[in-house]
Parts: C-alpha cells; sequence; structure tokens
C-alpha cells in the first residue's frame, strides 16, 4: 500500500512559514544557478551568431585577436586570390579586406570610458554577414567619413545614434546608420570604410580577411596551403570556432564562477531543507507511528518524507526560475578579455537550463531530506506511538 | 550570567539543528568572505597606485601607440620630474593559459617611478648591462618557478617572433599589497628588434609614466600634457594611474556588480534558513513561553532570551567562518596563481562578515521575539506543539 501524494503536498503547505523560509532559500540558490547558465548561454549564442561555418578567418599566425593581428596588402592579393573561395554573381571573389582597431568611447549612463571594436570593412563586408541589416539611417558611403554603429553600441555610447558624430584619427565620422546583427557580436561593434580607416589610424596593414569558400568542405585544403606558403605567415579559421575561442576565458570565468557560487549557495539552501524535514519528522513521530500501525511499511515512510522533501526543493526550484525568467530582459556588457573590447550579451533561457534548474532544485531537496527520511523510517511503532 | 546560562542551554536542547544552523552559517559567511576579498582584488591595482603618477597614452585608445619623441616635450611641462615609458608586450609563455602582465620597460627611468619594487641593487646593475635580460615579480617568479639565471621564452602576439629572456632579478614588493605578478624586459631590446623585422612599429610607446613634483598638480599638468599635443597626430590621454586602473576595472563592472550583488544573496539564503530555525524553536517552545511569562518574565525579557539565542548561534557560525576565510583565501590565492595579483583578506571584510552575522541573528529573532512578546498566557499553555 502506498501513502498518497496528497499527503506530502498537504504537509509541505501545513506549515507556511517554514515552508516558505526554507523554500525561499532554496529559490535563491536556483535563481543564481539559473543565471549563470543562463549567462553562459547567451555568451556562447551571441558568439555562435557572429560565425559562420562557411566563412573563414584568416589573421597573423598567434595574434590570436584580430585587434593584434596584421595582414600586409601583398599578402592580402595572395590570400584572395585561392581557389576555394567562391565568386559572387557579380564575378568577384567573396572576400572581406578589414581593420579591426579599438578606441574608447564614453558610456551614456556612466560616462566611463569603455573600449569598442571598429571594424573597417571591404565592399563585401556586410554581404559576408547576412545577419547584418540596417534597421535606422542607411549604410556607410565607401571612400567617405561615414560610420554605422551596431545596435547596443548606440543605445549605450556617448555620439554614437543617427546624427551624431564621433572624433577620432583627426576627423569627424558622422554616424548614418544603426545595424542589428541578431543578437551577435557585431552587435558591439561601430562599422566604417576599411580604407578610409587604415587612413586615418596611419595603419598602411589589413587586420585580418574574411573569405567566404565555395565549398564548406575545401577548408582543409585551403588551410593547409594557406599556412605551409613561405610568404604568409597567417592562420585560418572558421569563423565560428574563431569568435568561440575569443570568449572562451570570458565563459571559463563565468562558468567556474557560477559552478563554485552554486555548490557553496546549495550546501546552504540544503541544511535549511535538513533542518525543516527534520523538524517536520519529530512533529509528526505519532503520526509516523499510526501509519505504521496502520500498516504502511517502512519504504513507504521513506518514500513519502522523501517526496515531501523534493516538493519543497521544487517549489524552491519553480520560484527561483521564475524570478530568473525575468532576467532575459536584461543585457550584460562588459568587457571581453581576449579581444579587450566592450561585448554585450543578454541572459538566454532554454530548455535546457529550466531542466537542470529544476533538477538541481529537486536533488538539493532530495539531499536535504534523506537523513530525516531515513530516521523516519527506522522509529520504532512503540516509541512513535508513545511520543505523543 | 544567569541569562547567558540560559540561552547557551536553550540554543544547545536541539543539538543537530543547532549544529546544521551553524553548518550553514559558517559556509556563508565564509562564502560571503571570499566574495568580498575577489570584489577587492579587483580593485587593488588602483588602490596601490601613487597619487604622483601619471599615465599618458594615445587619446584614440590603448591599442595605438604614441611616438617616442614626445618623451622630450612631455618633459618640458611644468610640474612633471620624472618621465618613462613602457609598451605591453603580451607574448604567451608556453599556452595561452600561463597569463601575466609583460612590460617593454625604460629601465633607468622606469623603476625609479616605482620604488616599491625592491630589486637587489647588484641584480639591478646585471640588468642594466644585460639587454636581453628582465626582471620578474617573486609571485610571478613562485609560480613558474623562474629563478635568476633562467631564460624564459615568451611567444609574441602583438610583437611577432619567440623572444627569450634571461631573469637577471627577482624583484620584492615594499609591502603584501605590491603587485608583484609582473614581468619587465627592455624596451631598448624590442625596440631594436622591431627596426629591423617591422620598421613602421619602431619608436613608439604604450604608454608615458610621468612622475610630478605634488599630487595637486595631478590635474593642471595631465591638461597641460593633452594640450600640448592637440590636433597632432597622436593625440594624448592623461589621468592619474589610480583612474587608469579604475578605468580598467570600469570596463568589467558588470561582472564586479554580478559579485557583490551574489555576495548579498548568500546572506539572505542563510538568514532564511537561520530565520526557520529561531521560527521552528520558538513554535515548540510556546507552552514554555507561556510558562515563563506566567511566572513573571516580562515581554522584553522574553524576547531578548530568543533574540540571545539567535545571536549565540549566528556569531558562533560566523567566529568559525570568518577563522577559516584567511586560510581558504590563502589557498585560492595559490590555486589562483597571477590571476589576482593582489588576493588577501581586508579588516574592512572581516567586518562586513562580522555585520552580516549580527543582521543574520537580528533579523532571525525577529518574528519569533515579536511573537513570544505578545504571546497570551493562556494561549500558549493551550498550544499543543
Amino acid at each position: 500500500m502506498i501513502i498518497p501524494f496528497s499527503y506530502a503536498a498537504k504537509n509541505v503547505s501545513a506549515r507556511k512559514l517554514t515552508t516558505v523560509l526554507t523554500a525561499a532559500g532554496m529559490a535563491l540558490v536556483v535563481f543564481v544557478f539559473a543565471t549563470v547558465l543562463m549567462l553562459q548561454e547567451g555568451l556562447r549564442k551571441t558568439l555562435v551568431d557572429t560565425g559562420s561555418a562557411d566563412n573563414i578567418v584568416v589573421t597573423r599566425r598567434s595574434s590570436g585577436t584580430e585587434v593584434q593581428s596584421a595582414i600586409d596588402r601583398a599578402q592580402a592579393g595572395i590570400i584572395e586570390n585561392q581557389p576555394e573561395i567562391a565568386y559572387g554573381p557579380d564575378g568577384r571573389a567573396r572576400v572581406s579586406k578589414e581593420t579591426v582597431v579599438l578606441i574608447t568611447l564614453r558610456k551614456r549612463d556612466t560616462d566611463k570610458a569603455s573600449n569598442v571594436i571598429i571594424r573597417g570593412v571591404g565592399a563585401q563586408g556586410s554581404e559576408l554577414r547576412p545577419q547584418v541589416r540596417i534597421v535606422d539611417g542607411r549604410m556607410f558611403r565607401p571612400g567617405s567619413s561615414e560610420i554605422i554603429a551596431g545596435r547596443s553600441i548606440a543605445e549605450r555610447f556617448h555620439g554614437a545614434r543617427v546624427g551624431e558624430q564621433l572624433r577620432f584619427g583627426m576627423r569627424d565620422w558622422m554616424v548614418v546608420g544603426t545595424f542589428d546583427a541578431n543578437g551577435s557580436g557585431f552587435d558591439s561593434e561601430i562599422w566604417g570604410d576599411a580604407e578610409q580607416l587604415m587612413q586615418a589610424f596611419r595603419r598602411p596593414v589589413f587586420s585580418s580577411m574574411i573569405l567566404k569558400l565555395a565549398d564548406a568542405n575545401g577548408f582543409a585544403a585551403l588551410k593547409l596551403r594557406l599556412e605551409s606558403d613561405p610568404r604568409l605567415t597567417v592562420e585560418a579559421k572558421r569563423e565560428t570556432v574563431f569568435y568561440a575561442e575569443q570568449s572562451e576565458v570570458l565563459a571559463n570565468f563565468i562558468g567556474y564562477l557560477g559552478l563554485t557560487l552554486s555548490v557553496i549557495f546549495s550546501i546552504g539552501a540544503t541544511i535549511g531543507a535538513m533542518i525543516t524535514m527534520y523538524a517536520s519528522v519529530a512533529s509528526r513521530t505519532a503520526e509516523i507511528g499510526t501509519l505504521r500501525a496502520l500498516g504502511f511499511r517502512r519504504s513507504g515512510i521513506l518514500w513519502v518524507f522523501l517526496l515531501e522533501s523534493v516538493l519543497l526543493g521544487l517549489v524552491g526550484g519553480v520560484t527561483g526560475l521564475v524570478l530568473a525568467s525575468f532576467m532575459q530582459f536584461l543585457t550584460i556588457s562588459t568587457m571581453n578579455w581576449q579581444s579587450f573590447a566592450e561585448l554585450a550579451f543578454s541572459f538566454t533561457l532554454n530548455p535546457s537550463i529550466t531542466a537542470k534548474a529544476l533538477g538541481f532544485a529537486m536533488a538539493m531537496g532530495l539531499v536535504g531530506g534523506f537523513l530525516p527520511a531515513l530516521r523516519a523510517s527506522k522509529l520504532n511503532i512503540i516509541d512513535a506511538l508513545r511520543a505523543a | 550570567m544567569y541569562y547567558l546560562k540560559l540561552i547557551l542551554r536553550n540554543a544547545l536542547r536541539h543539538k543537530l539543528r543547532t549544529g546544521l544552523t551553524v553548518l550553514g552559517i559558517f559556509v556563508a559567511i565564509l562564502a560571503f568572505g571570499l566574495l568580498r576579498t575577489v570584489v577587492e582584488a579587483w580593485f587593488a591595482g588602483a588602490d596601490n597606485a601613487s597619487a604622483t603618477r601619471l599615465v599618458t597614452r594615445n587619446s584614440i585608445s590603448l591599442a595605438f601607440p604614441l611616438p617616442i619623441t614626445y618623451s622630450d616635450r612631455i618633459r618640458r611641462v611644468e610640474g612633471v620630474t620624472h618621465v618613462s615609458h613602457a609598451n605591453w608586450f603580451g607574448g604567451i609563455y608556453v599556452s595561452e593559459k600561463n597569463f601575466f602582465p609583460q612590460f617593454a620597460v625604460d629601465a633607468a627611468s622606469y623603476f625609479p617611478l616605482y620604488p616599491e619594487y625592491r630589486i637587489d641593487p647588484a641584480l639591478m646593475k646585471t640588468f642594466m648591462l644585460d639587454r636581453k635580460g628582465c626582471i620578474v615579480g617573486r609571485k610571478l617568479a613562485a609560480q613558474y618557478g623562474f629563478k635568476v639565471g633562467d631564460v624564459v621564452p615568451l611567444r609574441g602576439s602583438i610583437f611577432p617572433g619567440t623572444w627569450e629572456f634571461r631573469v637577471d632579478a627577482i624583484y620584492d614588493g615594499a609591502d603584501p599589497k605590491t603587485d608583484t605578478s609582473q614581468f619587465f624586459f627592455h624596451w631598448d631590446y624590442l625596440n631594436e628588434t622591431l627596426k629591423q623585422t617591422v620598421p613602421r612599429r619602431a619608436n613608439s610607446v604604450g604608454v608615458y609614466i610621468v612622475g610630478i613634483d605634488h599630487s595637486q598638480h595631478a590635474a593642471a599638468v595631465s591638461a597641460a600634457i593633452d594640450e600640448s599635443f592637440r590636433n597632432s597626430l597622436a593625440e594624448t590621454l592623461t589621468e592619474t594611474e589610480k583612474a587608469f586602473q579604475l578605468g580598467f576595472v570600469a570596463m568589467t563592472e558588470a561582472i564586479v556588480i554580478a559579485i557583490q550583488i551574489v555576495s548579498f544573496l548568500v546572506i539572505f539564503v542563510i538568514m532564511a534558513v537561520m530565520a526557520n530555525t529561531m521560527a521552528m524553536t520558538s513554535r515548540e517552545r510556546l507552552t514554555e513561553h507561556a510558562t515563563m511569562k506566567a511566572m513573571g518574565f516580562g515581554p522584553a525579557r522574553l524576547s531578548a532570551l530568543i533574540f540571545g539565542e539567535s545571536m549565540a548561534i549566528a556569531l558562533f557560525g560566523a567566529a568559525i567562518g570568518i577563522v577559516a576565510t584567511r586560510p581558504v583565501a590563502n589557498w585560492f590565492a595559490s590555486k589562483l596563481g597571477t590571476l589576482f595579483p593582489v588576493f588577501g583578506v581586508s579588516g574592512n571584510t572581516v567586518l562586513m562578515q562580522l555585520g552580516a552575522a549580527v543582521l543574520v541573528g537580528a533579523v532571525a529573532a525577529l518574528f519569533p521575539g515579536m511573537h513570544a512578546a505578545r504571546l497570551r498566557i493562556v494561549d500558549g499553555l493551550r498550544s499543543i506543539g
């Protein structure tokens, strides 16, 4: 005979203050756990969306980032004539020779300075990134001092909205458009004409080259040829891999910090559950005795107290998740250590995180409830009945 | 004295529950202390900055260099006593994981500006004569086992090629908060090599470090330096070393704020646990409280007993937590290596831990205490646990 589920459920709701306090502790832990996972997911999504699998990024060997990389014009000429590169309908190779530098801009809300990536793109730069759309104003005209800003830059930095001006490299640059890159890393960049920016910054070399492959399988051959060419000192990576590597340190940092915090916090919340369940067992000793006398087995008692504890965890878990889901409205922007530039990303909730968070909450309940439930199941019928 | 005994007896009545609560508070206070320490470590660079040092850099961003010729022009500005320069090298030692800051510096002018780096004069002399030499910090040396005479290869990420340096000296900090995780070598070595490999990038420096006569002149001198390079090919931005360091902190502000919020959340978690313990305890003792009231204990005295019990548990847990923070922080510091140049528990952190414990104890006793004070004797005597 099995003790009905409603017995456990009603016990959870019997003592409201205790249930609320215990569940609140667990809810906070689940909140922290879920937000960290959401942050990691948001960062991952931002960078996965930044790259596309058949785009190749070529940078100077062991430079790590585009900002530190340099490719001179002669080298660029060799790279853009590789046979694996796709050709557009206009008969030109689908290549963008880009110059990537950092400029310091001030934030609108705090007036604090932060590094922003400014990317000079070639004629095909935006065609190679189909996710980039102009949402306000227009595209910059090649050969002019015009720039366009990513959505999250336009919102957060002085002088980056359409119609405003930025001054750097002894020139005033007119912001003529705002673009949306669908939540990818490009949203945290400013784009302009590569040749104009190279002149303004007195930097006669490109930073990186973006190549579109005609056939995604041609990567291995292209990489081998480029990296073994004695005239070049470059390395080629798939764009997806390149951007994933760009945020490795930040992603790991968030991951480790989140894991450590979740573990430490869960100790506190599990102890809370344990205290509650021990009290629950102690105050119901006579009841347990009665249940046993009625013919319920020890395993049934163990089971029902575990169930009660898991339910407690679940209440906390759901509350925590509901709180965490509000975080999706927030965008975090911080410096990515590797690229040394501002990167904006948001908290992203998905079914896998929901499942993990609820599982985590129930596990806390289970661990916290195990010893008290064991004690309940081991009670002697006679002693338990006498306790009343 | 009598009350103290009663409080202790009460606290120890449910040994298991009290034990678990103390354990919870211990973990929470420990975690709180460590998180505060992480936040402080974030700001450590700025806290140690000297008020009489300014940093001049390219106004576009740090990624752009300044010409070496600016040195003499900065020296001529009123109030400037020293000028030195440095380049961020950004080399990789064996693998990307081994991150530590490396600077190419003009040694003759750089080290006099940083008296907090203690270097054996004899070894310093060797370094000055050794073009491919380097000076490493004590903490850095300890982490990678660098000894005087070792050769350290760095793969340049900003400056191409593999560079080799011989460790000529190890510097110590004047006090424990000095950053001894840095790596210095001769700017001349970098520059001479660049002249041959990438001539366009030679004769340029990343930042100028400017020593001034008095900290009060910082704003005026900064403005004067920037004014003298206005409308040039490389306009400058000069700020105090502290502002410069805080600029880095500001860039990662979101993370610092997140850690700060989380450090307070852990206190809330334990507050819920502790409040639960106290609520359960006083619920079980309703009859007892009523009896005590009947015997003549006033409401205030009864609340004080509950308050005292709550405080005793909270402070006991916190005491162990505070004692444990330092060794755990030291263990972390040894594991983290040079990620945080300075990682130590400050007196401020201990005070905040103590404050958090008092807060937790007080809040947990609030409702049970009020309830006990308001309790009607008849109701209490009637209640059955």
